[in-house]
């Protein structure tokens, strides 16, 4: 395992908690929510999200569901905004080397477990691999209906006129869908569903991903799930096709031109510079990774 | 050049110290210790065990040193710890009639079984700055009587309106049916009262007291009266199944507040008072107060008042009363959004493209 390239190596195992911090007792609970998730592709299944040492709204709901199904073979990958190094990304992935002291990785292909904030990997995933969202607000209708109550009944009835009159009113206004991240998408021709605050270029890697895709939202205590090769559609008009964000610059370090760039302020002068929002996917197409990915072993994730 | 935002794991260990010395403050003023906060910052106590959900004064005197006096990071601190206790099972509800009381008035009538007992409150002090408290080790006279007010047989006035079936009464449900708790399944809408009330007995006294005046300034009235305020001890009694009868296992202080409320009567209710439930751990009456009058307001749907003010409101009050998820989801704007702020520029600019090229067009 030595191969795999740990972040921080100086990060001792906290034995005052259980394996991953939750009780065995919690964790049952919420693989009870993610199995149930799983088993109605999209439908968000009510849990007992429980208090973490981490503050709501900080990545609390995505934490429990990866405690919940972390085992001590996984390779865990944590990354916020596309990168493993921001400093929530840094925080959390330290909160699992403290409680279950398994290995971690920058590298996507290595990883059998990835938590992320606001991006799915430029690399595409694979079977062996699951992905766990942080959701802020689990309700792809609340910004237009806040009433649980009336979302309920709407979800039920798979009634999401309320939806199509909203994206139907941009386009009257602007002339296309202004709707850039959190972009709404049907799971299996069934289920309205929020893919968290992704940016709507990396709707198309949700559908017929051969990853398992869980979302945990721990404020708002909601889990729900993508299970493996299944349709995820983002919702469009036949006249107005889904569009992805493009950009007219390449990365400035390794030339990308496919993958999603953060804009970077180099000056006051209105200078600046475009780079992968993936900093393991840039890192590869630069060649600054050895690749190590053949000595890893691959165990299935979730085994303890 | 552009320099990555590397080095996240060696900035975050260095606030941590950061915030510890920060914490700490001068070396050459004495620690604070956990028996100073616990004694003379009581009240301070009180919330944070009241919001924390734990009774606990040792732990909750920790989590304010901690917190720096900070009493929602406080609370964070408290909440986080009770998620990993594990639970024994339920104690039998505790009978606030017996409490040993400190303190009990009511507002509705002049004098009543028990009296008005004012105890140890702040209302009838002028709120000067007591300058005799600046300088150290004064002492502190005695008060003239004993601040139990022990073995007084004090009827409730709940009791005594409901003589007269003044007051709705309030049976306990048919086989007293084990409550929903809601630190174990999620809040599901339309919300029973003893869900919303676990919700309340937690929630953000701050926000609970604006949602409360707001029934009062025309949002919602319900016209209170403050039946009875009770400050006190009382005994916490629990069935050990090998046992099978109560053994107290504890003493709790609490403060409760029953708000009588008018009612002027339905189709098929007559014209009566009803109540409004507030209740806090230790010395709190403005939680409880604010607790009751909002715990009435909610009750609109159930009495078939009109649903017309946010307090009424069970999504709006019961949603938005907890002061974690609250000052989390706040703050964790901190957290950065760069690549929704990247797709935002985008969409931006590209609106202001579309308005410049319709403007050049024109013209």
């Amino acid at each position: 395992m030595s191969a795999v390239t740990t972040l921080d190596p100086a990060i001792n195992l906290d034995t005052g908690y259980n394996f991953a911090y939750l009780d065995e007792r919690t964790k049952r609970m919420i693989r009870r929510a993610i199995l149930k998730a799983v088993a109605i592709p999209g439908y968000q299944v009510p849990f007992g999200s429980r208090e973490m040492p981490l503050p709501y709204g900080w990545g609390t709901g995505g934490i429990q569901v990866t405690a919940s199904i972390i085992g001590r073979h996984d390779v865990l990958k944590v990354i916020d905004q596309g990168a493993d190094d921001t400093v929530n990304a840094v925080n959390i992935r330290r909160f699992f080397q403290r409680t279950t002291g398994v290995v971690t990785t920058e590298r996507t292909v290595e990883a059998t477990l990835i938590q992320t904030r606001h991006r799915i990997p430029e690399t595409p995933l694979q079977e062996n691999q699951i992905i766990v969202y942080q959701v802020p607000i689990p309700e792809p209708l609340a910004k237009l209906e806040p009433r649980e109550a009336e979302t309920k009944k709407m979800h039920g009835l798979s009634e999401y006129g309320l939806m199509h009159v909203k994206l139907y009113e941009d386009i009257a206004k602007f002339g296309y869908i202004a709707t850039t991240y959190d972009y709404p998408v049907m799971v299996d021709d069934r289920y309205l569903m929020a893919p968290s605050p992704i940016p709507k270029f990396d709707n198309p890697k949700m559908n017929m991903n051969p990853a398992l895709q869980l979302f945990g939202a721990g404020r708002e205590k909601r889990i729900y799930a993508i299970p493996p090769y299944t349709k995820v559609e983002s919702l469009a008009f036949d006249d107005h096709p889904f569009e992805v964000q493009r950009w007219q610059q390449h990365c400035a370090l390794c030339g990308a031109k496919e993958s999603f760039l953060d804009e970077v302020i180099t000056d006051d002068q209105g200078g600046r510079m475009f780079l992968c929002s993936d900093t393991d996917f840039c890192q590869e197409r630069r060649g600054e990774v050895a690749s190590t990915a053949a000595l890893v072993e691959r165990p299935l994730s979730g085994s303890v | 050049m552009y320099v990555a935002v590397k080095g996240g794991e060696r900035a975050i260990a260095n606030s941590h110290l950061l915030v510890s010395e920060a914490r700490r403050g001068d070396p050459a003023i004495p620690e604070l210790t956990l028996a100073q906060i616990e004694k003379q910052l009581r009240l301070a106590v009180d919330r944070v065990m009241t919001e924390g959900s734990v009774y606990d004064r040792e732990l909750a005197a920790l989590a304010i040193k901690q917190a720096a006096g900070d009493a929602v990071e406080a609370i964070f601190l408290l909440r986080a710890y009770r998620a990993t206790l594990p639970r024994f099972g339920y104690t039998e509800p505790v009978d606030t009639l017996s409490m040993q009381l400190r303190r009990r008035i009511s507002a509705t009538f002049k004098d009543l079984p028990g009296g008005q007992v004012l105890g140890p409150t702040y209302d009838y002090t002028q709120r000067l700055l007591d300058f005799s408290l600046a300088a150290d080790g004064a002492a502190v006279a005695k008060p003239e009587i004993n601040t139990a007010m022990a073995e007084n047989e004090s009827s409730s006035v709940m009791a005594l309106l409901g003589h007269e079936e003044l007051i709705e009464p309030q049976p306990i449900s048919a086989g007293d049916p084990e409550p929903n708790d809601i630190t174990r399944t999620p809040l599901t809408f339309p919300t029973s009262r003893a869900e919303r009330l676990q919700n309340l007995a937690r929630g953000d006294e701050g926000y609970l007291l604006a949602m409360a005046y707001s029934t009062q300034r025309g949002y919602a009235n319900n016209h209170p009266f403050a039946g009875e305020i009770r400050f006190g001890t009382v005994e916490v009694e629990m069935i050990p199944e090998e046992l099978g009868f109560p053994i107290v296992v504890g003493e709790l202080e609490l403060t409760e507040c029953q708000m009588v409320n008018q009612f002027t009567g339905s189709k098929t209710k007559p014209p009566q008072f009803t109540r409004g439930y507030g209740v806090a751990f230790g010395h709190s009456e403005r939680k409880a107060m604010a607790m009751s009058l909002v715990d009435r307001a909610l009750r609109a749907e159930e009495l078939g008042e009109a649903v017309v003010a946010p307090a009424q409101m069970q999504e709006f009050v019961l949603s938005h009363a907890d002061n974690l998820e609250a000052s989390g989801f706040v703050q964790h704007l901190k957290l950065p959004h760069y690549v929704d702020f990247q797709s935002e520029l985008e969409l931006v600019r590209k609106m202001r493209q579309v308005q410049a090229d319709q403007v050049g067009a024109a013209s």
